[in-house]
């Protein structure tokens, strides 16, 4: 054992001392990073134990942790007792579509605010996020009912707007304001006019930003159950629904249920991994959850 | 110090020439504010006039007057509802809080393999609901669930979970802890990253210990982030509904019923759309009150 050094500046300590609280400190920081991770780790690793065992090992007690032998027939039976396949294609539509329209408005909306300073549109934004989303449910489900939409794919890729706007908006605004202004000035000068200068300086640069914005969309969208909820028809159910509804019909068919609710994690795992540098560096500073 | 956590404004503007007219960005902004506002205001203004009704859907729908409102305030389940969703709240907000905030400070020391820990950790966050939802149901069974076992074997009694009146809260409460933990943590870290290393250099020389090093620079310092993340983290515990709506549904009996199942119940179950409306209304009503209160205390938390 090497005695440290103290840091300059350090009330004298003996070597020994300064060493033992070191380690005290170090064993402290391991100890926490393990408490803090295990709740996150056991459930992700249940869900999985729960997918991967019989069934006959899912409801034994005491419970077993490790599937021994592992088995994939919990995936099997939920892709082939329902229509899995077509509800993971539904949500892709649904976020998809709404993803896309939310990039198409939010994107110069983001931009305008951000230039215009006019955080008090912001502001709208952020109502938009702070009402609860079944509060649009009743009217909108009175008007699609009205007009004939209900059960199809339509009113819940239009409704999971109110999720993917207010996010792109958000990030689009917290991006534009820390571009540089003297590149599209020096374009404005040169001729351009303001939506050109928008399309060919400020676009390309926020690129970074656009795709950010679109994962984090696309992946409340994807999550989002309520509306797919009130609006799906058998057919046009969302992931979330579907896993739902497997949970009422199959109470006790623990491996199945673990299976599908794993099927419907799985892009928002992968889509997380690739924007997680993003997510941290304080994205969600601005109030996108 | 209030400039510095404001973070909406940088940097302002170098001085311009007087002749430069700064372009005009409407255009940009009015198809996000059509779009936003359609969905938003139309609904609205809609919920407001059906509160006005007597409204079922696929029936009939004449005028009542404010009569809605008046049956709502003496209607006893609502008054439970509105109990359980601020018991449901005040728990759900405080503890991410402390939770988070603790995590944050481990997490701003360096350890090997910090990133990737990290992203683990903030995975609970990204995590579909409903999928996380089915898990816990599974984990809180009183006989076969994983939890009592554990419980088991730290020598502690099994609980009834989800299954009893007086347990059904608390334990959907740790649910949404293990949710939005690390969404507080990252709050707070962006506010950590920000601090500066004077006064812990100077608190390091007069020898503080680091409870006191928290207590007196951390803490003030990241209370304005606190404070947003109380926000929000309030504005999404009020209107939670996932997970209440897979666990329990507002069971056993109506003991987890919150303003949110409550509602959902009336529109969506008994299409009682005049109802539930003016359930919309108030609810609202209480989400603003509520935000602004906080907003209040935010301001106040950055002069202090």
């Amino acid at each position: 054992m090497t005695p440290g050094k103290p840091v300059q500046g350090r009330p004298v300590q003996s070597p020994l001392a300064y060493q033992a609280r070191r380690i005290g400190g170090k064993l402290a920081l391991g100890f926490s990073v393990v408490v803090l991770l295990a709740p996150c780790l056991f459930v992700f690793f249940w869900m999985l134990s729960l997918a991967l065992k019989y069934d006959i090992d899912n409801t034994a007690y005491p419970p077993v942790f490790i599937p021994n032998p592992p088995t994939f027939d919990n995936f099997v039976h939920v892709f082939n007792e329902s229509p899995m396949g077509l509800y993971f294609w539904n949500s892709c539509i649904v976020s998809g579509l709404a993803t896309l329209a939310a990039l198409v408005l939010g994107v110069p909306a983001g931009y305008g605010i951000a230039k215009a300073r006019a955080h008090s549109l912001a502001v709208v934004m952020l109502i938009s996020r702070m009402t609860p989303g079944l509060s649009y449910l009743i009217p909108l489900f009175t008007l699609f009912q009205f007009i004939g939409l209900v059960g199809t794919i339509w009113p819940i890729a239009i409704t999971h707007m109110v999720i993917t706007l207010p996010i792109v908006v958000w990030v689009m605004i917290g991006f534009f304001e820390t571009l540089p202004a003297e590149l599209e000035e020096a374009a404005r000068i040169d001729g351009c006019s303001v939506w050109q200068a928008f399309l060919y300086v400020a676009l390309p640069l926020a690129r970074p930003g656009i795709v950010v914005g679109a994962i984090l969309s696309f992946i409340y969208s994807w999550n989002n159950f309520i509306f797919g909820a009130v609006f799906a028809g058998r057919t046009t159910r969302t992931m979330p629904v579907a896993v739902y509804n497997m949970l009422t019909f199959e109470q006790y068919q623990w491996g199945p249920l673990a299976a599908a609710a794993i099927v419907v994690m799985l892009p928002v795992v992968v889509l997380t991994v690739v924007i997680q540098r993003e997510i941290v560096a304080g994205l969600a500073a601005g109030g996108v959850k | 110090m209030a400039a510095q956590t404001d973070g909406i404004v940088n940097a302002e503007p170098a001085k311009r020439p007087p002749s430069y007219r700064p372009p005009r960005y409407l255009s940009f902004i009015v198809p996000g504010l059509i779009a936003t506002l359609a969905v938003i205001v139309f609904p609205w203004l809609f919920t407001v006039w059906m509160s006005f009704h007597e409204w079922k859907i696929g029936g009939s729908r004449h005028w009542v007057g404010v009569q809605n409102y008046v049956t709502l305030a003496g209607n006893q389940r609502f008054l439970e509802a509105i109990i359980h969703t601020f018991y449901f709240t005040a728990l759900a907000v405080i503890l991410p809080l402390v939770l988070g905030t603790f995590a944050a400070v481990v997490f701003h020391r360096n350890f090997p393999l910090r990133g990737v820990l990290r992203t683990v950790f903030i995975m609970p966050m990204m995590a579909t609901p409903v999928a996380i939802a089915l898990v816990w149901t599974m984990m809180f069974h009183p006989q076969l669930g994983v939890l009592n076992y554990l419980l088991s074997l730290v020598g502690l009694p099994p609980s009834e979970w989800v299954f009893a009146k007086h347990t059904v809260i608390p334990s959907l409460v740790l649910v949404e802890i293990w949710h939005w933990t690390p969404f507080v943590m990252i709050i707070v870290l962006g506010g950590l990253a920000a601090l500066p290393s004077e006064p812990y250099e100077s608190a390091l020389i007069d020898g503080a210990t680091p409870w006191q090093m928290f207590r007196h620079i951390t803490f003030p310092l990241v209370l304005p982030f606190l404070v947003v993340a109380g926000i929000i983290r309030t504005i999404d515990a009020l209107k939670a509904f996932e997970t209440i709506y897979v666990i329990s549904n507002g069971g056993p009996g109506t003991a987890s019923e919150t303003i949110n199942i409550y509602l959902y119940l009336q529109a969506f179950a008994y299409y009682n759309v005049g109802d539930a409306s003016a359930v919309v209304v108030v609810f609202f009503g209480i989400i603003v009150a509520l935000s602004l209160v906080l907003l209040y205390v935010r301001q106040r938390a950055k002069w202090t």
